[in-house]
């Protein structure tokens, strides 16, 4: 029990996707303009991420390495995501429509988001046991939200602000993205 | 012939995917801790791109409309899988300092652009071009990237030892934070000299993927 509490606190704050291993950067920068759709978005990310672990993990243990195709998991996972990420929206609008409506538009963009792949990957990688995987991916999907919430904070406060003609847009986005980070970094070492 | 050359240069700077058009941001700011890493990043991505851009180009007329994304992600992580045996077996050092962002080349938007924006509407002879010329856009930008990351952040450059700033590097440009930072700056003066007003927004709608992903509006 305490490893995996071990597990998803440090995919979450430590080994933050987005602010410390660069993933998902396109969809951090994309949807943190307002809170609403950074929940949305967040949400979304947790729930793929936790089901792609959920499909991937056995895929790759029970098929892909009994028969020496390790080779061929990039290629699996990547399919493996897009056609399920199809099915769970599929799935979700005929049986819970609310949830549908919530998660709906985010989750498209959920097929090119490199942090699943990523987190997959990372999950192989670290030679994790299938409930270490999964706490890695929710606790991965978490730190996506936690990082998108308090950047969409950050940047509707600079909304207001006077920002200098040149850095305007998304140059000023990045370096407030960078003092978050920063933030993030007093995490390290925690565990 | 002209026109042609244009294919060639477009990516460079006019139209340079990391800097102008705001795709591959993920690459562009983990693995640039080092120049030479970024050059390593840059070839091997344009190594993919060419290949996926000369295959998708080739095969365009004979995919049906509705299944060409999933057509166009199994060919480009084809040529991943290539690329990673490839680096695995001659240039361990730098397949380890890529690490999982090797295997990430395959969502790596700049090429699933380029293969649903130009490659799939135009000729091979244009479209190895377009690859050519967004590779080594790509390569610039993460070659300048790592430049300013590792002379700051580890006084020294492709490996050479810089005299005064070995002594007290800046470690925060080597960390993710310096990331964020030097892109950032990077951004606002290729826009400055490019004349241009720098993007105002990233946002899915905007963003020229924005088909490929299946984006169906804007958010809410």
């Amino acid at each position: 029990m305490k490893e995996i509490f071990v597990i998803i606190l440090s995919a979450m704050l430590i080994d933050n996707f987005v602010l410390s291993k660069f993933m998902g950067i396109c969809s951090f920068l994309g949807v943190s303009k307002k809170i609403n759709s950074a929940v949305g978005m967040g949400a979304a990310v947790v729930f793929v991420m936790v089901c792609a672990t959920l499909v991937t993990f056995p895929v790759y243990t029970l098929l892909l390495e009994p028969n020496g195709l390790e080779y061929l998991r990039t290629l699996a996972f990547i399919l493996i995501i897009a056609l399920f990420v199809q099915l769970v929206e599929i799935v979700l609008k005929k049986i819970v429509p609310p949830l549908y409506k919530a998660l709906g538009v985010y989750l498209p963009l959920i097929t090119t988001n490199c942090a699943i792949l990523g987190v997959t990957l990372i999950n192989i990688d670290k030679e994790l046991s299938f409930g270490g995987a999964v706490a890695n991916a929710f606790g991965g999907g978490l730190g996506f939200t936690l990082a998108l919430l308090l950047f969409s904070g950050v940047r509707s406060r600079m909304e207001t602000c006077n920002v200098p003609e040149t850095f305007k847009g998304v140059p000023i986005t990045l370096i407030a993205a960078s003092i978050v980070s920063l933030s993030f970094m007093g995490f390290a070492g925690m565990l | 012939m002209s026109s042609n050359l244009k294919e060639l240069t477009k990516g460079i700077i006019k139209e340079n995917p990391t800097l102008v058009t705001l795709l591959g941001m993920c690459p562009t700011l983990a693995v640039t801790t080092m120049a030479a890493n970024g050059i390593g990043m840059g070839l091997a991505t344009t190594f993919v791109l060419l290949g996926s851009n000369i295959v998708i180009s080739l095969i365009k007329n004979i995919v049906p409309k509705s299944v060409r994304l999933p057509v166009y992600i199994v060919v480009i992580t084809g040529f991943v899988t290539i690329i990673d045996f490839l680096l695995k077996a001659y240039i361990p050092g730098l397949h380890s300092a890529l690490g999982i962002f090797l295997p990430l080349i395959a969502v790596n938007c700049i090429i699933l652009g380029r293969a649903e924006v130009f490659a799939s509407k135009n000729s091979v002879g244009k479209s190895i071009l377009d690859a050519i010329g967004m590779g080594i856009g790509f390569t610039l930008a993460l070659f300048t990237m790592g430049t300013i990351r590792e002379i700051f952040g580890a006084g020294a450059w492709m490996g050479m030892k810089i005299p005064v700033l070995s002594v007290n590097p800046m470690l925060i440009f080597i960390m993710p934070a310096g990331g964020f930072f030097v892109l950032g700056c990077v951004i606002a003066v290729v826009n400055k000299l490019a004349k241009k007003k720098p993007p105002k927004e990233i946002s899915c709608a905007n963003c020229p993927n924005a088909e490929a992903c299946g984006v169906k509006g804007d958010n809410e």
